[in-house]
């Protein structure tokens, strides 16, 4: 009883903890309120219906139980690559200005959605597929290559070649996935692998495996962020950035690539809590917008800048939402007052839970404005 | 609300471009708007009627399969002669406007079709909260709308005609199946749906029904629209029919909310070979082959029309929808309805020998027709009298109807299980009883 509670608000918060981890970087160390956060999960969640599709041709049969742990990094760099660009083209133009951030990542949010309602999913992967090598293949070269021809050319050479793999991989997966080549506003299905599907007994209480897989994938990517920022050459430099700009700037840190750096890693993450909540429910246009208010609530709660205080409060939401909308107060303590039973009553469904959890977040925050663990010490605005 | 700032912005940038992209887009939904029109030599007028579904926003899916119908439906009157009022034949021509999904817009359109278009009827809407925002408009300028999905009931206005079914033709006989001849017979019911107005009237019905019955109800919860979250009402299922070894779980949840509601149940074992079953009123075949029938197999659903009714009329509907748009279309109660209701409309515009409204509303009381479902007719509470099946969703998709109704169910406006409407009916033709009228 006591495990299956605990478990089932583990499970609600690690959907949110993989969610919201993306944006408690982006957010919480960069600063930046990015509305397309959702949109971008959405594209992770786009992937992994792709990617299962792409595992169902004959040639990759056999390995079709693979394809929900091979759509977590292609998701991670397909939103991670979106990202990049979105960082390149729009959010490095407003930084310190977080009004039009605001509104300009709301905007691409729309024509995010917008265009995997009215683009076929074969050409929009085709799409992705050259902005990947379009950004990267420039970097493939060695410097020696670089200094004897202008790199201009070699930039520009590699957009071209870029655009025609892009526009025969989206030809090649039109022609062969029927059902990628039609464009469609309809909400799609990821449908896990056998091996995923049903429960797994742990001490004599059955767990869904779906759920289990989301903790899984919140765990590694929680542990792998935590190492590196905290282990890695370029997480100390994202860390130095983040407190301190100027100086790191002056420091000889290149503040500029930190910045494509971090907004690509949590774009990158979005991508993978898109593979998550895919497994939940259907995959549509609208799957992020679900999730981004969440998203922004643990990130605040927990504390702006700070990914343990991320950790916590999507976990406490989770227990919580748990503990009110399925009604368990009262099965631990059966036999409590009569007017208190019914307020709990009353709170025990989906959505007067979260009305309550709502509340009481308000309420926190009156006394602890800065969230549950506060950044100390000097912050890129101050 | 929020586009507002985007859009100044976007206009101080450029504002030309801005301007000649309006044009460009009024221009094309100008062009897009007038559906249909060539008058070929054989009519001696044209009349035009209003088709007013969401073909954008969440909506969409659903509701374009209803302007896929209609326009079916229309097409074959007009191949078949068009309507005859008065010794002259009139083509049936059409405008279809989008009602975007939003509650709102349905009402503005309408008001534009009735004014502006002049259409002497309006074929539209899915969601009540559509229909509700509408029916003022058609009330106050006594103008005719024909609504075609199942719905609460509880409403009966002089200016809509309902070709779905009401609570009775749909949740009651299946709420009786589910409780007596259902494998979970006399087991608990636990009910789910969506945070909205069908699903909450829905389920105050079902559990006056069930109390009438001896039955039990051990738990409810809504799922608010968009929230995707279902592990709490998973365990509240499961401690609440748990120890009665499963139950009946009755399901009212939107659209999306379904996929991952029995995505999720499967996985935490509620599935029928433990004992739990699921009764549906918003899945229909359409949406089984979305959600995919692996996880609704098993389970069951009510409905007026099923695909799989082996009547010619049901195959000829099916078989000539899926030669109109594609072999992989599928036929659904919603379809249907909205099939009915075109042909009643032409034939009561023949019986009346006008289009005035009026004439029509009283032609129209009594009209019967050869559905694909079976014979339905029009009652004087303006919803239609039809057949209730009741069907097992089978592996590969689309239902086995297990039980049909003997003949016809006639419709209750005014529910006779709710405590606030028993007692009451309603009656149009009748000027002494009109909306509300105590039995």
């Amino acid at each position: 009883m006591l495990l299956d509670s605990l478990f089932n608000g583990v499970a609600i918060g690690s959907v949110l903890l993989v969610a919201a981890l993306g944006l408690a970087i982006v957010f919480g160390l960069m600063g930046v309120i990015n509305l397309a956060h959702g949109e971008l999960m959405m594209l992770g969640a786009y992937t992994t219906y792709v990617t299962q599709l792409i595992f169902k041709l004959p040639l990759l049969k056999p390995y079709y139980n693979a394809y929900v742990i091979v759509s977590i990094f292609f998701a991670f760099i397909v939103s991670g690559v979106v990202g990049i660009l979105l960082e390149k083209t729009v959010i490095r133009k407003l930084y310190g200005s977080p009004l039009e951030t605001l509104l300009a990542t709301w905007g691409v949010s729309l024509i995010l959605q917008q265009f995997v309602r009215s683009v076929p999913l074969a050409y929009g992967t085709g799409l992705v597929l050259s902005l990947i090598i379009g950004l990267f293949l420039p970097s493939v070269f060695s410097s020696k290559v670089k200094e004897s021809i202008n790199f201009k050319y070699v930039k520009f050479s590699s957009w071209i070649f870029a655009a025609l793999a892009g526009v025969l991989s989206g030809n090649l997966i039109s022609s062969s996935v029927s059902k990628l080549s039609r464009a469609s506003a309809r909400n799609v299905d990821v449908t896990a692998p056998a091996w995923m599907r049903g429960q797994v007994e742990i001490l004599g209480t059955a767990f869904p495996k779906t759920r289990l897989m989301i903790i899984i994938i919140t765990l590694i990517s929680v542990i792998a962020i935590t190492l590196f920022l905290n282990q890695s050459a370029w997480g100390m430099r994202i860390r130095a950035v983040t407190q301190n700009r100027e100086m790191s700037d002056c420091l000889g840190i290149s503040t500029e690539k930190v910045d494509v750096l971090t907004f690509g890693i949590g774009s990158g993450l979005a991508g993978v809590a898109g593979v998550a909540v895919s497994l939940l429910g259907s995959v549509g246009p609208n799957v992020g917008g679900n999730y981004i208010v969440g998203c922004f609530m643990v990130v605040v709660l927990g504390g702006v800048g700070n990914l343990l205080g991320t950790i916590f409060a999507s976990f406490g939401i989770g227990i919580m939402t748990d503990l009110i909308g399925a009604g368990r107060l009262l099965s631990i303590w059966p036999d409590m007052p009569l007017p208190l039973s019914n307020t709990i009553n009353f709170f025990a469904t989906t959505s007067m839970a979260r009305v309550m959890i709502f509340a009481l977040i308000v309420i926190f925050l009156q006394f602890k404005p800065t969230g549950l663990f506060p950044q100390k010490g000097r912050m890129v605005e101050s | 609300m929020g586009q507002l700032p985007n859009l100044n912005e976007f206009m101080r940038i450029s504002r030309r471009i801005l301007a000649g992209l309006a044009t460009a887009s009024l221009a094309v939904s100008v062009t897009s708007c007038g559906g249909g029109s060539d008058t070929s030599g054989s009519f001696d007028d044209t009349v035009t009627v209003g088709i007013l579904h969401s073909l954008s926003g969440t909506m969409a899916i659903s509701e374009s399969t209803l302007v896929d119908t209609e326009k079916m439906a229309i097409a074959e009157i007009n191949a078949a002669g068009g309507v005859t009022v008065g010794g002259k034949s009139y083509k049936i021509d059409y405008i279809v406007e989008d009602g975007a999904s939003d509650w709102p817009t349905f009402a503005e359109k309408s008001k534009k079709l009735i004014d502006q278009d002049g259409v002497p009827v309006v074929f539209g809407g899915w969601t009540s909260a559509s229909r509700k925002a509408m029916l003022p408009v058609y009330e106050s300028k006594d103008a005719f709308l024909y609504y075609p999905i199942q719905y609460e009931a509880q409403e009966c206005s002089n200016n809509i005609f309902y070709t779905g079914a009401s609570p009775n033709q749909q949740s009651e006989p299946a709420t009786d199946f589910m409780y007596k001849r259902s494998p979970a017979a006399g087991k608990p019911f636990f009910l789910v749906g969506s945070d909205y107005v069908f699903p909450r009237t829905s389920n105050t019905i079902t559990k006056e029904q069930l109390k009438s019955l001896g039955g039990k109800v051990v738990g409810e919860d809504y799922l608010p629209l968009g929230n995707t979250e279902v592990a709490p009402i998973i365990s509240k299922i499961k401690k609440a029919l748990a120890p009665s070894g499963g139950g009946v779980i009755i399901n009212t949840l939107n659209g999306d909310q379904n996929v991952a509601f029995f995505k999720q149940i499967q996985d935490a074992g509620i599935t029928p070979s433990n004992g739990y079953y699921v009764m549906n009123y918003s899945i229909a075949e359409e949406e089984i082959s979305t959600i995919g029938p692996e996880f609704l197999e098993g389970h069951y659903g009510a409905w007026n029309y099923m695909m799989s009714i082996d009547t010619p009329e049901s195959k000829k509907f099916a078989a000539d929808f899926k030669a109109l748009y594609g072999s992989d279309r599928v036929v659904a109660d919603p379809q249907e309805s909205a099939y009915n209701m075109v042909y009643l409309w032409k034939q009561a515009v023949e019986d009346a020998g006008t289009f005035e409204n009026s004439a029509v509303r009283e032609a129209l009381v009594g009209q019967t027709f050869d559905a694909p479902q079976g014979p339905v007719e029009v009652m004087p509470n303006h919803h239609l009298a039809q057949t209730v099946r009741i069907g097992l969703i089978k592996p590969e998709g689309g239902f086995e109807i297990l039980e049909e109704t003997d003949g016809v169910v006639f419709p209750q406006a005014w529910n006779q299980f709710e405590p606030s409407s028993k007692g009451y009916a309603c009656d149009w033709t009748d000027p002494s009883k009109g909306e509300r009228y105590k039995l």
